[in-house]
């Protein structure tokens, strides 16, 4: 056989699908695109001396022209290969995956082989049943409708809180965005962005180490569970730095010799699928245990909503450092998330003026515990979205409508990543009306909520 | 697939916390299995919406009825598999009845022949999908990546007669997907 016939029978089998194996077509050998003129002379990588290389055209070489009646070392060479042998290459005779001659080989025995060609049949059939595995790119929102299905038919004895429910369903996307990730996904490197003493701060890692990040704050909630802490040992060998947030995650990526691989994964979600049970156990009365993030406290019920929604913030940060598309939350999920920011604005505002940030309010010592004061109102737009009202004078106060001195306008996702440090204060989209310092204040605060 | 490795335990546990009405166990299960039930329904069905709907059947039914789940049977991902299997198969044959003009013998074959190739494709999707990782390996390379059983050899490191061997058991275990009644890895629930 000449390189040209196996080039040209080769290319006429390039379909898959239709692919029959037959004598023309030892075609598993990776260069069939080329034509007889450009085929490279000696051993190709990976091809076996056994198969006869194809060889340049003989005019090309400046040897005398073969006889036309010689057949030279082109003629086949007949195989003579043991039953057993001819056995164990029907797999890849069905697959097209054996070389020319042993097709042959192959195919003469099947003429006096009963057996064999009963298996060589079935084989081949099997091979049209290989399909490529289709796109697993489950949409995201099935899973909310089926359980919501399921729940409906029969009320589970044992719920997930409300509160938890948005923490199940990011960790749940998260995990699918991750599912078909290779290992140039996982090493994608991810730059954490956050506002710190109102200026922009970063911090550069990889996508396996962002989840390496997820899985050490929620360790906190784990904690405070009495479950398991998987950064026990090295938060006990980091000491008091390993205690927050930011600490505990430095902690963690020290401790290894190497940066995180997709190992990370089993581990992270597992704990997720772990804090998820034991909360449902603990039961929607258990909302009011203190978790610890080190210099602040939040109790569980909230710290199960700030952890959905730094587990929805970096799987944007993931899907961006690989160019994957990724949706906001559900509104309803979103809507509690957005509410959890808006509660803990009045605090934060008095940590900017503890802080020297921004000026003490004009009424601060003045509102008693629980009375009215002067507020802002935080419009939210979108799904998900709502009004609130801000006190800003004192965290004791309550927002009022009958002091409202200023107003801003946002937009539901745009306002969850200015409170994520995504988006600088001066930058959100913000329609304002009112007290211009008193906005400033809110979303400089805003933003501040932010961390690593 | 990882879960492959998963200890029965985990498929015991899990029985007993659906039975007990964990909604989180819903969640856990969802997330071990819902792409191997939509891959499985859509293979039967070719269509996504029959599919998610097939999904929420099946999720339903398990959610209902864990307690039809033996675990001395085989393992909770084949019973699984059979769960989507039958419900699928189901909701073709109806769908095709249905949009039958008349009936005829004529076209009941056809409908039997296609119930019965979509059903051998799904099987077949889920023996690939089961079959130990160094079977299913060299069916890619042979058949997706187009390597002969030598080259199939060098890239996986092993033997000629190695490669040779894990094609021919690769395709014998696809090949039970023609089969009619219950394949294998089904696990007896079809």
């Amino acid at each position: 056989m000449s390189g040209a016939e196996e080039s040209g029978a080769h290319e006429a089998h390039d379909d898959r699908e239709g692919r029959r194996p037959g004598a023309g077509d030892h075609g598993a050998q990776g260069h069939g695109a080329r034509g007889a003129g450009d085929v490279p002379h000696g051993s190709g990588p990976g091809r076996s001396p056994r198969i006869p290389m194809p060889r340049a055209s003989v005019e090309d070489g400046g040897l005398p022209l073969p006889d036309l009646a010689d057949p030279g070392d082109l003629a086949p060479v007949p195989l003579d290969l043991p039953h057993d042998v001819l056995k164990s290459l029907l797999g890849a005779w069905a697959l097209a995956a054996c070389s020319a001659d042993e097709t042959v080989a192959v195919e003469d025995h099947l003429g006096t082989c009963g057996g064999g060609a009963d298996e060589a049949r079935r084989l081949r059939e099997a091979v049209g049943l290989l399909r490529r595995p289709e796109s697993l790119d489950l949409d995201p929102a099935l899973r909310d409708r089926v359980l919501e299905s399921c729940l409906d038919r029969r009320p589970p004895r044992i719920p997930v809180p409300g509160w938890a429910a948005p923490y199940d369903a990011e960790t749940a996307r998260l995990d699918a965005l991750l599912q078909d990730f290779g290992d140039a996904e996982w090493h994608a490197p991810v730059r954490l962005r956050w506002f710190e003493a109102d200026a922009p701060a970063t911090r550069r890692t990889t996508v396996a180490g962002v989840i390496a990040h997820l899985m050490s704050v929620d360790g906190l909630i784990a904690a405070a569970l009495g479950l398991e802490d998987l950064l026990a040992g090295v938060a006990e060998a980091a000491g008091k730095d390993a205690v927050g947030p930011a600490g505990r995650t430095e902690a963690y990526w020290r401790a290894s010799h190497f940066p995180p691989t997709r190992s990370v994964q089993a581990p992270w979600r597992d704990q997720s699928h772990s804090l998820v049970r034991s909360v449902s156990f603990t039961g929607s009365h258990s909302g009011g245990l203190a978790v610890s993030y080190g210099d602040f406290e939040l109790p569980l019920r909230d710290a199960m909503l700030d952890r959905a929604f730094e587990c929805w913030v970096h799987a944007e940060d993931i899907a961006e450092a690989v160019a994957y598309p990724y949706e906001p939350p559900a509104p309803r999920h979103l809507n509690r998330m957005i509410d959890l920011a808006a509660r803990m604005l009045p605090l934060a505002l008095a940590e900017r003026r503890r802080a020297g940030l921004s000026a003490p309010g004009r009424t601060p010592h003045l509102v008693p515990a629980g009375a009215p004061g002067r507020s802002l109102r935080l419009e939210i737009e979108g799904a998900g979205g709502g009004q609130w009202l801000i006190p800003l004078d004192s965290p004791a106060a309550v927002g009022s409508a009958d002091f409202e001195v200023a107003h801003v306008a946002l937009d539901g996702v745009e306002f969850c990543r200015l409170a994520a440090g995504h988006v600088p204060p001066q930058e959100a989209a913000a329609g304002q009306v009112g007290d211009r310092e008193a906005i400033r204040d809110v979303l400089f605060a805003a933003a501040g909520l932010s961390r690593m | 697939m990882a879960d492959k490795d998963v200890p029965p335990r985990w498929d015991r546990r899990m029985q007993q916390r659906l039975a007990r009405g964990e909604a989180a166990a819903l969640g856990e299960l969802y997330d071990r299995f819902a792409s191997l039930v939509h891959s499985l329904a859509h293979r039967v069905l070719g269509e996504e919406a029959a599919a998610d709907t097939v999904t929420r059947e099946v999720f339903a039914h398990i959610w209902e009825h864990p307690e039809t789940y033996d675990p001395k049977q085989g393992n909770l991902r084949s019973w699984v598999a059979a769960v989507v299997h039958r419900l699928a198969v189901q909701r073709l044959r109806d769908s095709e009845t249905a949009a039958l003009p008349r009936r005829s013998e004529r076209a009941t074959e056809d409908l039997e022949r296609k119930v019965s190739r979509a059903s051998a494709a799904a099987r077949a999707d889920y023996i690939v999908h089961s079959m130990p990782a160094p079977l299913r390996a060299a069916l890619e390379l042979a058949y997706f990546q187009r390597r002969d059983y030598r080259q199939t050899a060098t890239d996986l490191g092993v033997t000629e007669d190695e490669a040779r061997r894990r094609l021919r058991l690769g395709l014998q275990l696809l090949s039970t997907a023609h089969d009619t009644g219950t394949p294998p890895g089904y696990g007896g629930a079809v």
